[in-house]
Protein backbone atom coordinates (compact mmCIF):
# COMPACT_ATOMS: atom_id res chain seq x y z
CA UNK A 1 0.00 0.00 0.00
CA UNK A 2 1.00 3.59 -0.54
CA UNK A 3 2.25 5.78 2.28
CA UNK A 4 0.35 8.93 3.16
CA UNK A 5 2.01 12.03 4.56
CA UNK A 6 0.28 14.09 7.29
CA UNK A 7 -0.61 16.75 4.71
CA UNK A 8 -2.62 14.12 2.79
CA UNK A 9 -4.55 13.02 5.89
CA UNK A 10 -8.22 13.70 5.53
CA UNK A 11 -11.42 12.36 6.97
CA UNK A 12 -12.13 8.85 5.70
CA UNK A 13 -8.53 7.96 4.74
CA UNK A 14 -7.66 4.43 5.91
CA UNK A 15 -4.20 4.01 7.42
CA UNK A 16 -2.27 1.52 9.54
CA UNK A 17 -1.41 2.58 13.09
CA UNK A 18 0.24 0.25 15.61
CA UNK A 19 -0.52 -2.59 13.20
CA UNK A 20 -4.25 -1.89 13.21
CA UNK A 21 -6.38 -0.55 10.37
CA UNK A 22 -7.77 2.88 11.21
CA UNK A 23 -9.98 5.47 9.58
CA UNK A 24 -9.00 9.12 9.98
CA UNK A 25 -11.77 11.22 11.53
CA UNK A 26 -10.06 14.59 11.91
CA UNK A 27 -6.67 16.14 11.15
CA UNK A 28 -5.73 19.43 12.80
CA UNK A 29 -2.59 21.34 11.78
CA UNK A 30 -0.98 23.14 14.71
CA UNK A 31 2.16 25.24 14.69
CA UNK A 32 3.56 27.82 17.05
CA UNK A 33 4.54 31.14 15.45
CA UNK A 34 8.05 29.85 14.94
CA UNK A 35 9.06 26.26 15.22
CA UNK A 36 7.87 22.72 14.84
CA UNK A 37 4.57 21.99 13.07
CA UNK A 38 2.36 19.13 14.23
CA UNK A 39 -0.73 17.29 13.09
CA UNK A 40 -3.15 16.29 15.82
CA UNK A 41 -5.08 13.41 14.38
CA UNK A 42 -8.20 11.56 15.56
CA UNK A 43 -8.58 8.07 14.17
CA UNK A 44 -11.05 5.25 14.63
CA UNK A 45 -9.60 1.80 15.05
CA UNK A 46 -11.68 -0.18 12.58
CA UNK A 47 -11.25 -3.43 14.51
CA UNK A 48 -12.30 -2.22 17.94
CA UNK A 49 -14.24 0.94 17.06
CA UNK A 50 -12.16 2.85 19.63
CA UNK A 51 -11.16 6.41 18.83
CA UNK A 52 -7.48 7.28 19.15
CA UNK A 53 -5.90 10.70 19.28
CA UNK A 54 -2.34 11.01 18.21
CA UNK A 55 0.08 13.79 17.37
CA UNK A 56 2.59 13.46 14.53
CA UNK A 57 5.36 15.72 13.35
CA UNK A 58 4.11 17.35 10.18
CA UNK A 59 5.55 15.55 7.19
CA UNK A 60 5.62 12.10 8.84
CA UNK A 61 3.72 9.39 7.05
CA UNK A 62 1.65 6.31 7.71
CA UNK A 63 1.14 3.25 5.56
CA UNK A 64 -2.26 3.05 3.88
CA UNK A 65 -4.56 0.25 5.04
CA UNK A 66 -6.03 -2.17 2.51
CA UNK A 67 -9.59 -1.46 3.56
CA UNK A 68 -12.58 -1.45 1.22
CA UNK A 69 -16.31 -1.04 1.75
CA UNK A 70 -18.54 -3.19 -0.46
CA UNK A 71 -22.25 -3.91 -0.62
CA UNK A 72 -22.84 -7.67 -0.37
CA UNK A 73 -25.81 -9.97 -0.04
CA UNK A 74 -26.16 -11.77 3.28
CA UNK A 75 -26.55 -15.51 2.63
CA UNK A 76 -26.75 -17.50 5.86
CA UNK A 77 -25.19 -18.25 9.22
CA UNK A 78 -23.79 -21.74 9.90
CA UNK A 79 -23.65 -21.30 13.66
CA UNK A 80 -20.08 -20.05 13.63
CA UNK A 81 -19.73 -17.79 10.59
CA UNK A 82 -21.93 -15.42 8.64
CA UNK A 83 -21.63 -15.74 4.86
CA UNK A 84 -21.86 -12.83 2.40
CA UNK A 85 -21.71 -12.77 -1.39
CA UNK A 86 -20.39 -10.15 -3.80
CA UNK A 87 -23.29 -9.45 -6.18
CA UNK A 88 -21.13 -9.18 -9.31
CA UNK A 89 -18.63 -12.00 -8.89
CA UNK A 90 -20.71 -14.28 -6.61
CA UNK A 91 -17.55 -14.58 -4.52
CA UNK A 92 -18.38 -15.54 -0.93
CA UNK A 93 -16.83 -14.16 2.24
CA UNK A 94 -17.18 -15.52 5.75
CA UNK A 95 -17.32 -13.13 8.68
CA UNK A 96 -16.72 -14.17 12.26
CA UNK A 97 -18.45 -13.00 15.44
CA UNK A 98 -15.88 -10.24 15.99
CA UNK A 99 -16.63 -8.73 12.57
CA UNK A 100 -20.41 -9.10 12.76
CA UNK A 101 -20.77 -8.10 16.40
CA UNK A 102 -24.15 -6.64 17.25
CA UNK A 103 -25.14 -6.43 13.60
CA UNK A 104 -26.01 -10.15 13.59
CA UNK A 105 -29.41 -9.50 15.12
CA UNK A 106 -30.51 -7.49 12.07
CA UNK A 107 -29.26 -9.82 9.34
CA UNK A 108 -31.98 -11.34 7.17
CA UNK A 109 -31.11 -13.62 4.33
CA UNK A 110 -30.77 -11.86 0.94
CA UNK A 111 -30.62 -8.38 2.49
CA UNK A 112 -27.87 -6.10 1.11
CA UNK A 113 -25.24 -5.22 3.75
CA UNK A 114 -22.19 -2.98 3.82
CA UNK A 115 -19.17 -5.21 4.42
CA UNK A 116 -15.79 -3.63 5.22
CA UNK A 117 -12.97 -5.81 3.94
CA UNK A 118 -9.48 -5.58 5.40
CA UNK A 119 -6.85 -7.45 3.36
CA UNK A 120 -9.80 -9.20 1.71
CA UNK A 121 -11.39 -10.42 4.98
CA UNK A 122 -14.54 -8.96 6.54
CA UNK A 123 -13.60 -6.56 9.32
CA UNK A 124 -17.06 -5.21 10.07
CA UNK A 125 -20.60 -5.46 8.75
CA UNK A 126 -23.29 -2.77 8.71
CA UNK A 127 -26.92 -3.76 8.20
CA UNK A 128 -29.25 -1.81 5.90
CA UNK A 129 -30.70 1.26 7.69
CA UNK A 130 -34.14 -0.34 7.59
CA UNK A 131 -34.97 -4.04 7.77
CA UNK A 132 -38.31 -5.86 7.64
CA UNK A 133 -38.57 -8.74 10.06
CA UNK A 134 -41.30 -11.06 11.33
CA UNK A 135 -42.41 -11.04 14.96
CA UNK A 136 -42.04 -14.55 16.34
CA UNK A 137 -43.13 -13.74 19.85
CA UNK A 138 -45.05 -10.97 21.63
CA UNK A 139 -47.86 -10.73 24.18
CA UNK A 140 -51.35 -10.26 22.74
CA UNK A 141 -52.28 -6.58 22.73
CA UNK A 142 -54.84 -5.31 25.27
CA UNK A 143 -57.96 -3.64 23.96
CA UNK A 144 -58.29 0.10 24.36
CA UNK A 145 -54.61 0.74 25.04
CA UNK A 146 -53.76 2.01 21.56
CA UNK A 147 -54.71 5.59 22.39
CA UNK A 148 -52.13 5.73 25.17
CA UNK A 149 -49.42 4.84 22.72
CA UNK A 150 -48.10 2.15 25.05
CA UNK A 151 -45.56 -0.40 23.88
CA UNK A 152 -44.44 -3.96 24.57
CA UNK A 153 -41.39 -6.06 23.72
CA UNK A 154 -41.45 -8.23 20.61
CA UNK A 155 -38.91 -10.87 19.58
CA UNK A 156 -38.09 -10.91 15.87
CA UNK A 157 -37.13 -13.83 13.64
CA UNK A 158 -33.44 -12.90 13.94
CA UNK A 159 -33.54 -12.86 17.74
CA UNK A 160 -33.58 -9.08 18.07
CA UNK A 161 -35.99 -7.63 20.64
CA UNK A 162 -37.67 -4.30 19.86
CA UNK A 163 -40.49 -2.36 21.47
CA UNK A 164 -43.66 -2.29 19.35
CA UNK A 165 -47.08 -0.67 19.78
CA UNK A 166 -49.64 -2.74 21.67
CA UNK A 167 -51.80 -3.34 18.57
CA UNK A 168 -49.05 -5.28 16.79
CA UNK A 169 -49.41 -9.05 17.01
CA UNK A 170 -47.30 -12.14 16.62
CA UNK A 171 -46.72 -13.19 12.99
CA UNK A 172 -46.77 -9.66 11.63
CA UNK A 173 -43.82 -8.23 9.66
CA UNK A 174 -42.54 -4.88 10.89
CA UNK A 175 -40.05 -2.29 9.64
CA UNK A 176 -37.22 -1.42 12.05
CA UNK A 177 -34.58 1.32 11.95
CA UNK A 178 -31.34 -0.55 12.69
CA UNK A 179 -29.47 2.62 13.68
CA UNK A 180 -31.77 3.29 16.63
CA UNK A 181 -33.17 -0.21 17.04
CA UNK A 182 -36.69 1.25 16.95
CA UNK A 183 -39.94 0.11 15.39
CA UNK A 184 -40.96 2.27 12.42
CA UNK A 185 -44.16 0.80 10.95
CA UNK A 186 -45.96 -2.32 9.91
CA UNK A 187 -44.41 -3.60 6.69
CA UNK A 188 -46.70 -3.84 3.73
CA UNK A 189 -47.32 -7.49 2.90
CA UNK A 190 -45.34 -8.51 -0.12
CA UNK B 1 -19.03 23.36 -10.30
CA UNK B 2 -19.59 25.58 -7.25
CA UNK B 3 -16.04 26.22 -6.10
CA UNK B 4 -15.72 29.25 -8.38
CA UNK B 5 -17.58 31.04 -5.60
CA UNK B 6 -15.69 33.00 -2.96
CA UNK B 7 -15.20 31.72 0.60
CA UNK B 8 -16.07 35.13 2.03
CA UNK B 9 -19.48 36.71 1.49
CA UNK B 10 -20.00 40.43 0.83
CA UNK B 11 -20.34 41.31 4.52
CA UNK B 12 -16.96 39.70 5.20
CA UNK B 13 -15.36 41.50 2.25
CA UNK B 14 -16.59 44.82 3.65
CA UNK B 15 -15.23 43.96 7.11
CA UNK B 16 -11.93 42.99 5.54
CA UNK B 17 -11.67 46.30 3.70
CA UNK B 18 -12.67 48.20 6.86
CA UNK B 19 -9.95 46.41 8.83
CA UNK B 20 -7.31 47.34 6.23
CA UNK B 21 -8.49 50.96 6.40
CA UNK B 22 -8.34 50.98 10.23
CA UNK B 23 -4.80 49.62 10.18
CA UNK B 24 -3.59 52.18 7.63
CA UNK B 25 -5.23 55.00 9.55
CA UNK B 26 -3.64 53.79 12.79
CA UNK B 27 -0.14 54.00 11.32
CA UNK B 28 -0.76 57.22 9.40
CA UNK B 29 -1.74 58.91 12.68
CA UNK B 30 1.41 57.66 14.35
CA UNK B 31 3.69 58.78 11.54
CA UNK B 32 4.74 55.28 10.48
CA UNK B 33 5.51 55.07 6.77
CA UNK B 34 3.88 52.43 4.58
CA UNK B 35 6.37 50.54 2.40
CA UNK B 36 6.09 47.67 -0.08
CA UNK B 37 9.12 45.47 -0.55
CA UNK B 38 9.47 42.64 -3.12
CA UNK B 39 7.36 39.53 -2.72
CA UNK B 40 9.82 37.51 -4.80
CA UNK B 41 13.29 37.63 -3.29
CA UNK B 42 16.62 36.07 -4.10
CA UNK B 43 16.99 34.55 -0.61
CA UNK B 44 14.77 32.61 1.74
CA UNK B 45 15.00 32.38 5.52
CA UNK B 46 17.31 29.92 7.25
CA UNK B 47 14.71 29.12 9.96
CA UNK B 48 14.22 25.33 10.01
CA UNK B 49 10.54 25.78 10.94
CA UNK B 50 9.62 27.88 7.91
CA UNK B 51 9.63 26.64 4.33
CA UNK B 52 9.22 29.02 1.41
CA UNK B 53 7.55 28.42 -1.93
CA UNK B 54 10.07 28.77 -4.72
CA UNK B 55 10.10 29.72 -8.36
CA UNK B 56 12.80 27.70 -10.06
CA UNK B 57 13.17 29.82 -13.21
CA UNK B 58 11.51 33.21 -12.92
CA UNK B 59 13.70 34.76 -15.61
CA UNK B 60 15.84 33.42 -18.44
CA UNK B 61 18.13 36.42 -18.61
CA UNK B 62 21.03 37.60 -16.51
CA UNK B 63 18.88 37.40 -13.36
CA UNK B 64 18.27 33.67 -13.80
CA UNK B 65 18.19 31.46 -10.72
CA UNK B 66 15.58 30.52 -8.18
CA UNK B 67 13.54 33.11 -6.35
CA UNK B 68 11.70 32.73 -3.10
CA UNK B 69 8.21 33.94 -2.34
CA UNK B 70 8.84 35.83 0.88
CA UNK B 71 7.76 34.22 4.14
CA UNK B 72 7.93 37.66 5.76
CA UNK B 73 9.22 41.05 4.54
CA UNK B 74 11.64 41.19 7.48
CA UNK B 75 14.97 41.21 5.61
CA UNK B 76 13.99 43.85 3.07
CA UNK B 77 12.44 46.04 5.76
CA UNK B 78 15.60 45.83 7.87
CA UNK B 79 17.59 46.98 4.84
CA UNK B 80 15.28 50.01 4.61
CA UNK B 81 15.79 50.69 8.32
CA UNK B 82 19.57 50.48 7.92
CA UNK B 83 19.30 52.99 5.08
CA UNK B 84 17.55 55.42 7.44
CA UNK B 85 13.86 54.91 6.64
CA UNK B 86 12.67 55.60 10.17
CA UNK B 87 9.53 53.79 11.43
CA UNK B 88 7.91 51.69 8.68
CA UNK B 89 5.08 49.24 8.22
CA UNK B 90 4.02 46.90 5.46
CA UNK B 91 0.80 45.01 4.91
CA UNK B 92 1.06 42.40 2.20
CA UNK B 93 0.93 38.80 1.12
CA UNK B 94 3.46 36.28 2.38
CA UNK B 95 3.74 32.57 1.66
CA UNK B 96 4.61 29.55 3.78
CA UNK B 97 4.76 26.13 2.29
CA UNK B 98 2.71 23.33 3.81
CA UNK B 99 0.86 25.44 6.37
CA UNK B 100 -2.78 24.55 5.85
CA UNK B 101 -5.34 24.26 8.62
CA UNK B 102 -8.20 26.07 10.34
CA UNK B 103 -5.77 28.81 11.44
CA UNK B 104 -3.27 28.55 8.57
CA UNK B 105 -3.34 29.29 4.86
CA UNK B 106 -0.13 29.04 2.79
CA UNK B 107 -0.77 32.53 1.37
CA UNK B 108 -1.84 35.08 3.96
CA UNK B 109 -1.79 38.78 4.75
CA UNK B 110 0.92 39.84 7.16
CA UNK B 111 1.24 43.22 8.82
CA UNK B 112 4.82 43.87 9.84
CA UNK B 113 6.19 47.00 11.42
CA UNK B 114 9.44 48.33 12.89
CA UNK B 115 9.93 51.01 15.48
CA UNK B 116 13.45 52.47 15.85
CA UNK B 117 14.09 53.43 19.46
CA UNK B 118 11.14 51.39 20.85
CA UNK B 119 11.74 48.94 23.68
CA UNK B 120 10.00 45.58 23.47
CA UNK B 121 7.52 46.73 26.14
CA UNK B 122 6.71 49.88 24.16
CA UNK B 123 6.05 47.78 21.07
CA UNK B 124 3.81 45.35 23.00
CA UNK B 125 1.87 48.41 24.16
CA UNK B 126 1.47 49.51 20.54
CA UNK B 127 0.30 46.03 19.48
CA UNK B 128 -2.30 46.26 22.25
CA UNK B 129 -3.38 49.68 20.95
CA UNK B 130 -3.67 48.43 17.37
CA UNK B 131 -5.64 45.35 18.42
CA UNK B 132 -7.93 47.59 20.50
CA UNK B 133 -8.43 49.89 17.50
CA UNK B 134 -9.41 46.89 15.38
CA UNK B 135 -11.44 44.85 17.86
CA UNK B 136 -12.67 47.39 20.37
CA UNK B 137 -11.42 47.67 23.97
CA UNK B 138 -8.91 44.93 24.67
CA UNK B 139 -7.26 44.50 28.06
CA UNK B 140 -4.04 42.59 27.76
CA UNK B 141 -1.60 41.23 30.28
CA UNK B 142 2.02 40.22 30.02
CA UNK B 143 3.39 36.90 31.23
CA UNK B 144 6.75 35.25 30.80
CA UNK B 145 7.09 32.02 28.84
CA UNK B 146 8.69 30.45 31.90
CA UNK B 147 5.90 31.45 34.32
CA UNK B 148 3.29 30.19 31.88
CA UNK B 149 4.91 26.75 31.74
CA UNK B 150 5.37 26.66 35.52
CA UNK B 151 1.75 27.67 36.09
CA UNK B 152 0.19 25.35 33.48
CA UNK B 153 2.47 22.32 33.53
CA UNK B 154 4.61 22.73 36.67
CA UNK B 155 7.70 22.39 34.54
CA UNK B 156 10.52 24.91 34.07
CA UNK B 157 11.09 25.22 30.31
CA UNK B 158 14.51 26.78 30.84
CA UNK B 159 15.98 24.25 33.25
CA UNK B 160 14.04 20.98 32.78
CA UNK B 161 16.07 18.18 31.20
CA UNK B 162 15.34 17.05 27.63
CA UNK B 163 14.16 13.73 29.07
CA UNK B 164 11.60 15.43 31.32
CA UNK B 165 10.26 17.47 28.41
CA UNK B 166 10.13 14.36 26.21
CA UNK B 167 8.24 12.35 28.83
CA UNK B 168 5.56 15.02 29.15
CA UNK B 169 5.53 15.64 25.39
CA UNK B 170 4.97 11.98 24.53
CA UNK B 171 2.06 11.86 26.97
CA UNK B 172 0.44 14.91 25.41
CA UNK B 173 1.05 13.60 21.89
CA UNK B 174 -0.27 10.15 22.89
CA UNK B 175 2.58 8.91 20.76
CA UNK B 176 5.51 6.99 22.30
CA UNK B 177 7.49 7.00 19.08
CA UNK B 178 7.64 10.72 18.36
CA UNK B 179 11.22 12.07 18.33
CA UNK B 180 11.89 15.78 18.65
CA UNK B 181 14.62 18.23 19.48
CA UNK B 182 14.49 20.14 22.77
CA UNK B 183 12.80 23.06 21.01
CA UNK B 184 10.43 20.61 19.32
CA UNK B 185 9.33 19.31 22.73
CA UNK B 186 8.83 22.87 23.96
CA UNK B 187 6.74 23.60 20.85
CA UNK B 188 4.71 20.48 21.49
CA UNK B 189 3.98 21.54 25.09
CA UNK B 190 3.19 25.05 23.83
CA UNK B 191 0.67 23.92 21.19
CA UNK B 192 -0.88 21.06 23.16
CA UNK B 193 -1.11 22.44 26.69
CA UNK B 194 -0.13 26.11 26.97
CA UNK B 195 -2.12 27.54 24.04
CA UNK B 196 -5.31 25.65 25.00
CA UNK B 197 -4.83 27.08 28.52
CA UNK B 198 -4.77 30.60 27.04
CA UNK B 199 -8.23 30.17 25.46
CA UNK B 200 -9.98 31.55 28.52
CA UNK B 201 -7.44 34.27 29.23
CA UNK B 202 -8.24 37.04 26.76
CA UNK B 203 -5.24 38.94 25.41
CA UNK B 204 -1.84 37.80 26.69
CA UNK B 205 1.61 38.86 25.55
CA UNK B 206 3.96 35.95 26.26
CA UNK B 207 7.51 37.29 26.67
CA UNK B 208 11.08 36.11 27.12
CA UNK B 209 11.40 32.91 25.10
CA UNK B 210 14.16 30.32 25.52
CA UNK B 211 17.34 31.65 23.91
CA UNK B 212 17.31 28.66 21.52
CA UNK B 213 14.09 30.10 20.06
CA UNK B 214 15.44 33.62 19.64
CA UNK B 215 15.13 33.63 15.80
CA UNK B 216 16.19 37.25 15.14
CA UNK B 217 15.58 38.62 18.63
CA UNK B 218 18.28 39.87 20.95
CA UNK B 219 19.08 37.75 24.00
CA UNK B 220 19.75 39.02 27.50
CA UNK B 221 19.76 37.86 31.09
CA UNK B 222 16.41 38.29 32.83
CA UNK B 223 16.05 37.15 36.46
CA UNK B 224 19.10 34.95 36.17
CA UNK B 225 18.09 33.28 32.90
CA UNK B 226 19.46 33.93 29.44
CA UNK B 227 16.34 34.50 27.33
CA UNK B 228 15.29 35.87 23.96
CA UNK B 229 13.63 39.29 24.13
CA UNK B 230 10.72 38.15 22.04
CA UNK B 231 6.93 38.08 22.49
CA UNK B 232 3.91 36.38 21.05
CA UNK B 233 0.60 38.19 21.34
CA UNK B 234 -2.32 35.83 21.92
CA UNK B 235 -6.04 36.43 22.05
CA UNK B 236 -7.97 33.57 23.65
CA UNK B 237 -5.24 31.14 22.64
CA UNK B 238 -5.06 32.35 19.03
CA UNK B 239 -1.54 33.52 18.20
CA UNK B 240 -1.83 36.90 16.50
CA UNK B 241 1.63 38.46 16.46
CA UNK B 242 5.28 37.69 16.99
CA UNK B 243 7.67 40.49 17.95
CA UNK B 244 11.36 40.99 18.69
CA UNK B 245 13.72 43.38 20.30
CA UNK B 246 15.74 43.11 17.10
CA UNK B 247 19.13 41.49 16.91
CA UNK B 248 21.67 44.09 15.70
CA UNK B 249 24.87 42.04 15.77
CA UNK B 250 25.71 40.59 12.35
CA UNK B 251 28.23 38.08 13.73
CA UNK B 252 25.55 36.63 15.97
CA UNK B 253 23.20 36.56 12.96
CA UNK B 254 25.75 34.54 10.98
CA UNK B 255 26.25 32.14 13.91
CA UNK B 256 22.50 31.60 14.26
CA UNK B 257 22.08 31.01 10.53
CA UNK B 258 24.83 28.37 10.72
CA UNK B 259 22.99 26.65 13.60
CA UNK B 260 19.74 26.84 11.60
CA UNK B 261 21.44 25.12 8.70
CA UNK B 262 22.87 22.40 10.94
CA UNK B 263 19.34 21.74 12.16
CA UNK B 264 18.01 21.86 8.59
CA UNK B 265 20.57 19.27 7.58
CA UNK B 266 19.64 16.91 10.42
CA UNK B 267 15.95 17.38 9.51
CA UNK B 268 16.75 16.46 5.90
CA UNK B 269 15.91 19.97 4.67
CA UNK B 270 17.70 21.94 1.98
CA UNK B 271 20.53 24.27 2.96
CA UNK B 272 19.55 27.96 2.83
CA UNK B 273 22.12 30.63 2.29
CA UNK B 274 21.82 33.62 4.61
CA UNK B 275 20.94 36.78 2.68
CA UNK B 276 24.34 38.60 2.43
CA UNK B 277 22.55 41.92 1.87
CA UNK B 278 20.93 41.63 5.30
CA UNK B 279 24.37 40.99 6.81
CA UNK B 280 25.77 43.99 4.95
CA UNK B 281 22.88 46.20 6.09
CA UNK B 282 23.43 45.12 9.71
CA UNK B 283 27.15 45.78 9.33
CA UNK B 284 26.35 49.25 8.02
CA UNK B 285 24.11 50.03 11.02
CA UNK B 286 20.70 48.70 11.82
CA UNK B 287 19.24 51.16 14.35
CA UNK B 288 18.19 49.75 17.72
CA UNK B 289 14.56 48.86 17.13
CA UNK B 290 11.70 46.54 17.92
CA UNK B 291 9.62 44.88 15.23
CA UNK B 292 6.55 42.70 15.01
CA UNK B 293 4.58 40.68 12.47
CA UNK B 294 0.83 40.26 12.89
CA UNK B 295 -1.53 37.92 11.03
CA UNK B 296 -4.22 40.16 9.57
CA UNK B 297 -6.51 37.29 8.57
CA UNK B 298 -6.45 36.02 12.15
CA UNK B 299 -7.23 39.50 13.43
CA UNK B 300 -10.25 39.47 11.12
CA UNK B 301 -11.20 36.01 12.42
CA UNK B 302 -11.35 37.53 15.90
CA UNK B 303 -13.29 40.55 14.71
CA UNK B 304 -15.90 38.29 13.08
CA UNK B 305 -15.59 35.43 15.61
CA UNK B 306 -14.91 33.14 12.65
CA UNK B 307 -13.67 29.65 13.48
CA UNK B 308 -11.75 29.07 10.25
CA UNK B 309 -9.29 31.28 8.40
CA UNK B 310 -10.76 30.26 5.05
CA UNK B 311 -14.02 31.98 5.97
CA UNK B 312 -12.39 35.42 6.16
CA UNK B 313 -10.52 35.21 2.83
CA UNK B 314 -11.97 35.96 -0.60
CA UNK B 315 -10.48 32.67 -1.80
CA UNK B 316 -8.66 30.27 0.50
CA UNK B 317 -5.92 27.88 -0.65
CA UNK B 318 -8.50 25.29 -1.74
CA UNK B 319 -10.19 27.71 -4.13
CA UNK B 320 -7.24 29.89 -5.11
Amino acid sequence: MANYSTNEFKSGLKVMLDGEPCSILENEFVKPGKGQAFNRVRLRNLKTGRVWERTFKSGESLEGADVMDMTMEYLYNDGEFWFFMEPNTYEQHQADQAAVGDTGKWLKEQDPCEVTLYNGTPLSVSPPNFVELEIVETDPGLKGDTAQGGSKPATLSTGAVVRVPLFISQGEVIRVDTRSGEYVARASKS
Amino acid sequence: MTDWQPDADRAVLRERAALFATIREFFARRGVLEVDTPVLGRYGVTDPGIEPLMLAQPDDGAMAGPRFLQTSPEFAMKRLLAAGSGPIYQMGKVFRRGEVGVRHNPEFTLLEWYRPGFSLDALIEEVGDLVAACLGGVQWQQQSYRDLFLETLSIDPLSASDAELALLGRQLAENDEIELTRDGWLDLLMTHAIEPGLRERGAVAVVNYPASQAALARCEEVEGHWVARRFEFYIDGLELANGYDELLDSEELIARAARDNQQRESDGLEHRELDPRLVAAMNHRLPACSGVALGVDRLLMRRLTATSISGVMPFSWERA
